[in-house]
């Protein structure tokens, strides 16, 4: 489609143009500016001016300057050769730009986000003849070892298989079956174009019940999010948001990871590609990147593609869903996006509501985080996406406009404390601020496969941190020792609960993941314990004695001491446990029975 | 159509703070140079901020003062603002946008580049990893230098940072390497004082014909400060990914900076956020401090210190909360420490290097550090809960373990953080850590590998 001339510049302020003569435009349609095929995005239309966002640096632009429509809206492209790519945020390929310009990114590159060249090994599913509708598969691409991208029949196309590919070869522009639909004969290729800003909804949308396992202790088992769910993770600078977006990254049992790195440090990129090809994923011992797409578009580069690059991430996350699978986003962080769309607003002199925020800020919000979801895709098949934003509340303020609409929109807050981290406790999820509306949703999941009282469990371990969060405001003002025994061992069983299970080291090769089996047994000794410890000083023994026991050291380092594949060892620190009660119990001095 | 725009001189019509506005301009490009010629024929450099039809608006940077409506002239350059970079700028001093003004002639040869730069490629990047030495126990034991890193002094008026700044330039290095760091310096609206003690501090130290000097003082004008970063670091760029060289940037002060940046937001009625700072100040500051890093294809590496004072001492304020969320960490300086005499005075527990956790440890540095690091952390954490509490009840009510987390406490911070001017090595650094871990039960240090206590571990008792 050679573009049309269609307007000239008028005017230029940082990222928002301006252009007459575009009477025929529409809204969202994507144009191309100067020479140069500058992409724009329009978004304001009066008469024949178009306002325009751009997607690269403005220096140079003139008015007078000639404006090219494309006649579609910002859309990315969806096919093999997604997986492992690194984007930035409007969907070009940043390795293929550094193949072309070098190092630094020079503005007016054109990019197709799928290699036009490389061929895929596609292996038919269907005969023609067949009867097919949407969501139904076409065939398959072995696209890495660890993923199967399935060429599904795109929305709106239902009726008899003309012809398929027969196995072998293609390039993503190749036609590998043709459709006969009551409008004609529809040709499918290996890839396909989605327009980002819109929602690609869900056949049958369910309600969420199926947990997405972490392996973060703290979440799984206090905070958990379902599967089709949506998360916040806010924390002021320091805090750890990162490291938990990367952990999330890392170990979820998601079968797609889709990672924004919006408005965010290039050196975190860097750091995520660099650990992704070796980090390897603990179901499959496959490296993580062949099921990793990440999207970069750093605090440097220009900010209407900032904006941009959430949609262009939850479109893909709907693409994959829709072929069946379990899809986790992480948008590290949804408050830069905020802010471009602030900047923008800004420069179209909005009116500022909250903070300068323009007054569809919530409405923003409430689309993203919708976009998440759990529910059929076709008659036999499931997918979700599932969405995790970082909040970065200024001044690690959360009553601040983005964190209170963010909680609006999800249902699992996970509230990261400065404090926490000052004292390198991490991940620093507060176990006060945070909460999951997702417990007892999933609690069925854990109950049916655990045999185990997941949510009691759950509840006494959180009751205990709560009641120490009490205690301590007594302590702050009168000391420890002068508190009853049994009120300090509340403290002494709530410090045990913080270092040996709620702390986790990201760094620390058998601690940085735990399996939920493993999840449930620690807890569950940690709960043995406070019985144990509990009775005893019922029955008189001093606290002291509780925290000077020998065993103690071994439970707190259980969680980077014991592998996953040795959880019989803590049978063993059980058993050692419990003959340590048994001989301070042997100890307690009884009052001799007093005979009449 | 340059080369007409070039000869056009046209009159202004409206000057409002800093900026000029234009009637009838053609051809002219949005972030061009213009130059505005005042009555007394003095030119005065500004860059095209809106393009509307045949009006412009200009941000003057040397001031508008004495620009009248009536006899100023305005000319367009078709150019955007540029340096020329050259290793002849080694041991010379240029004002904030590029002008010698150590009495040298301008460097002869070199090549103009655009001041904006561009971003870096993440996918271009290389991860930093090597340590550098400071010789500062707190920052190489606990918020460890990395080449390549961008890390920020936070301060506030009255304390050393100055001292600290010039003492990491001096001591700096990289243990192993012989390769020397060159400094590019810039100041935004420092005192006269202030740049005479850097230059001073480099001239001692020897290093004076290594170091690049940007200075925009106090009384200079302040909307040249929005650009003096950028011809600093693209300066910085030419002699780290052109000619291989190592190179420390000092951005000082970056309050100024932001400062100035707000003066031309509220003059242009920018919309307001926090503090009226203009909501694009989080883009702009990642504009300058994303100039950082190491790149495929190049030897060299730029590590940013910038400095800047919390108005207030507050750490929540716009400007140290937005550059500690672009930054890879922050130092702190706190002062009490300051009042208690002990220098470095760096607090801690609210100081963090995001990067030191891949440029420490076994092969970097020595394999206890991570853990060491971790448990001093957490060692020191619990001194500051243990001090609000003896605040109250007293410290002889406080249990025999919290009385040697006291202990803990005050030699850490006389001993280990206050250090004077002493260069450290990393070793003695460790092991001076594990000196005042010393003072405390092993029972109290689970962070630590038990063949690491066995190792490094000497109770004083």
């Amino acid at each position: 489609m050679p573009p049309e001339e269609s307007g000239t510049v008028t005017y230029i302020n940082g990222p928002v143009v301006k252009a007459s003569g575009m009477a025929e435009a529409s809204m969202m349609e994507l144009v191309y500016v100067s020479e140069e095929r500058l992409a724009w995005e329009i978004i304001a239309l009066e008469e024949d001016v178009a306002t325009i966002q751009v997607y690269e640096d403005t220096t140079g632009i003139k008015p007078g300057m000639p404006v090219y429509r494309s006649g579609s809206p910002l859309a990315v492209e969806l096919g093999p050769g997604l997986v492992g790519q690194v984007l930035d945020g409007i969907g070009r390929p940043l390795n293929v730009m550094r193949e072309k310009q070098g190092a630094f990114l020079r503005r007016g590159l054109q990019v197709p986000t799928l290699d036009r060249e490389r061929k895929w090994p596609f292996v038919p599913n269907v005969s023609p003849g067949a009867e097919v509708k949407p969501g139904d598969i076409l065939g398959t691409v072995r696209e890495t070892p660890l993923l199967e991208h399935r060429i599904v029949v795109p929305e709106g196309v239902a009726g008899k298989v003309i012809r398929v590919a027969p196995e072998g070869e293609y390039t993503v522009t190749e036609t590998i079956a043709v459709i006969a639909t009551g409008d004609g004969e529809r040709e499918v290729k290996l890839m396909r174009r989605w327009p980002v800003r819109r929602s690609h909804p869900l056949k049958e949308r369910l309600k969420p019940s199926v947990p997405l396992i972490t392996g973060q202790r703290v979440l799984d088992i206090f905070f958990p999010l379902a599967k089709g769910g949506a998360a916040a993770i806010p924390g002021g600078f320091g805090a750890g948001k990162t490291v938990l977006q990367h952990q999330l990254a890392s170990w979820s049992d998601a079968d797609v990871i889709i990672y924004i790195g919006c408005g965010e440090r290039g050196n975190e990129m860097t750091d995520v590609l660099r650990q992704f090809p070796e980090l390897q994923d603990p179901r499959t011992g496959r490296p993580l990147m062949e099921r990793t797409i990440l999207i970069a578009n750093t605090s440097n580069m220009p900010v209407t593609a900032r904006e941009s690059s959430i949609y262009t991430g939850v479109t893909i996350a709907e693409y994959f869903r829709d072929m069946g699978y379990h899809v986790a986003l992480m948008a590290d962080s949804t408050s830069r996006w905020a802010e471009a769309v602030r900047e923008i607003a800004g420069r179209l002199e909005e009116m500022p509501v909250e903070e300068g925020f323009p007054a569809y800020l919530p409405a923003r919000l409430a689309e993203f985080y919708e976009r998440a979801g759990y529910g059929k895709v076709a008659d036999d098949r499931y997918g979700s996406v599932t969405i995790i934003g970082a909040v970065s509340p200024p001044g690690g303020d959360f009553t601040e406009p983005v964190t209170q609409h963010t909680k609006r929109f999800v249902r699992a807050f996970w509230a990261l404390d400065k404090r926490l981290a000052f004292a390198r406790h991490f991940p620093a999820v507060s176990w006060i601020d945070s909460y999951s509306e997702y417990v007892d949703d999933i609690a069925p999941w854990w109950e049916g496969k655990y045999g185990v009282d997941w949510r009691g469990l759950r509840q006494r371990a959180l009751s205990i941190l709560a009641r120490e969060n009490e205690l301590q405001k007594i302590v702050q003002i009168i000391g420890p020792d002068a508190l009853p025994d049994e009120q300090r061992l509340v403290l002494h069983v709530a410090a045990m609960i913080k270092e040996g299970f709620l702390q986790q080291n990201a760094l620390d090769p058998v601690d940085r993941y735990s399996t939920p089996e493993k999840e449930l047994k620690l807890l569950e000794l940690l709960m043995h314990y406070e019985d144990r410890a509990r009775d005893l000083v019922r029955q008189g023994l001093p606290v002291y004695r509780i925290q000077g026991m020998k065993v103690n050291r071994a439970l707190l380092a259980a969680r980077h001491e014991i592998p996953d594949d040795k959880l019989e060892e803590l049978e063993a620190l059980r058993e050692r446990m419990d003959a340590e009660f048994d001989a301070l119990e042997k100890e307690i001095p009884r009052p001799r029975e007093v005979r009449s | 159509m340059a080369v007409t725009s070039r000869r056009v001189y046209l009159g202004v019509e409206e000057v409002s703070g800093p900026l000029v506005f234009v009637r009838g301009v053609k051809g002219v490009g949005y972030g061009e140079i213009a130059e505005v010629v005042t009555a007394s024929g003095e030119v005065r450099r500004g860059r095209v901020l809106i393009v509307d039809g045949d009006r412009a608006v200009i941000q003057v940077f040397e001031g508008t003062g004495d620009i009248s409506t009536k006899r100023a002239r305005v000319r367009f350059t078709g150019e955007p603002m540029t340096v020329k970079v050259s290793d002849e700028m080694l041991g010379r001093v240029f004002d904030g946008t590029g002008r010698p003004i150590d009495g040298g002639p301008p460097p002869i040869g070199g090549e103009e580049r655009d001041i904006n730069g561009s971003p870096i490629n993440p996918a271009s990047r290389l991860y930093p990893e090597n340590f550098i030495q400071t010789g500062i126990s707190a920052i190489d034991g606990m918020n460890t230098l990395i080449r390549g890193q961008k890390l920020p002094i936070f301060s506030t008026s009255g304390l050393p940072h100055n001292r600290l700044a010039a003492q990491i330039v001096r001591q700096a290095t990289i243990p192993g390497e012989e390769s020397e760091f060159v400094i590019v310096f810039a100041a935004m609206g420092v005192k006269h004082d202030e740049a005479a003690f850097f230059r001073e501090s480099f001239r001692e130290s020897g290093a004076l014909e290594n170091v690049v000097m940007f200075l925009n003082l106090a009384d200079d004008p302040s909307i040249e400060r929005t650009i003096t970063p950028r011809v600093a670091l693209t300066v910085a760029e030419y002699l780290a990914f052109d000619r291989d060289k190592h190179v420390l940037v000092i951005l000082t002060d970056m309050t100024n900076y932001c400062e100035a940046l707000r003066e031309v937001a509220t003059a242009r009625g920018d919309v307001p956020t926090r503090k009226g700072y203009p909501g694009y100040l989080y883009s702009d500051l990642a504009s300058i401090y994303e100039r950082a890093g190491r790149i495929e294809g190049s030897k060299g590496s730029i590590t940013q210190i910038p400095i800047l004072t919390m108005p207030n001492n507050d750490i929540t304020h716009p400007v140290p909360d937005l550059t500690g969320y672009i930054t890879e960490g922050q130092i702190v300086l706190d002062p009490k420490l300051h009042q208690q005499g002990i220098y470095p005075p760096i607090a801690v527990l609210p100081s963090l290097s995001r990067l030191m956790k891949d440029g420490i440890g076994e092969g970097y540095t020595r394999e206890d550090h991570p853990n060491l690091a971790n448990q001093l952390y957490a060692s020191y954490a619990r001194v500051q809960q243990i001090r609000n509490i003896a605040a109250i009840i007293g410290e002889e009510e406080l249990s025999s373990v919290d009385r040697k987390y006291l202990r803990f406490g005050e030699f850490f911070e006389q001993e280990f953080l206050n250090q004077g001017d002493a260069n450290r090595t990393i070793e003695e650094t460790l092991d001076l850590g594990w000196r005042a871990l010393g003072l405390l039960p092993v029972e109290e240090l689970p962070r630590l590998k038990r063949e690491q206590i066995d190792k490094y571990y000497h109770p004083w008792e």
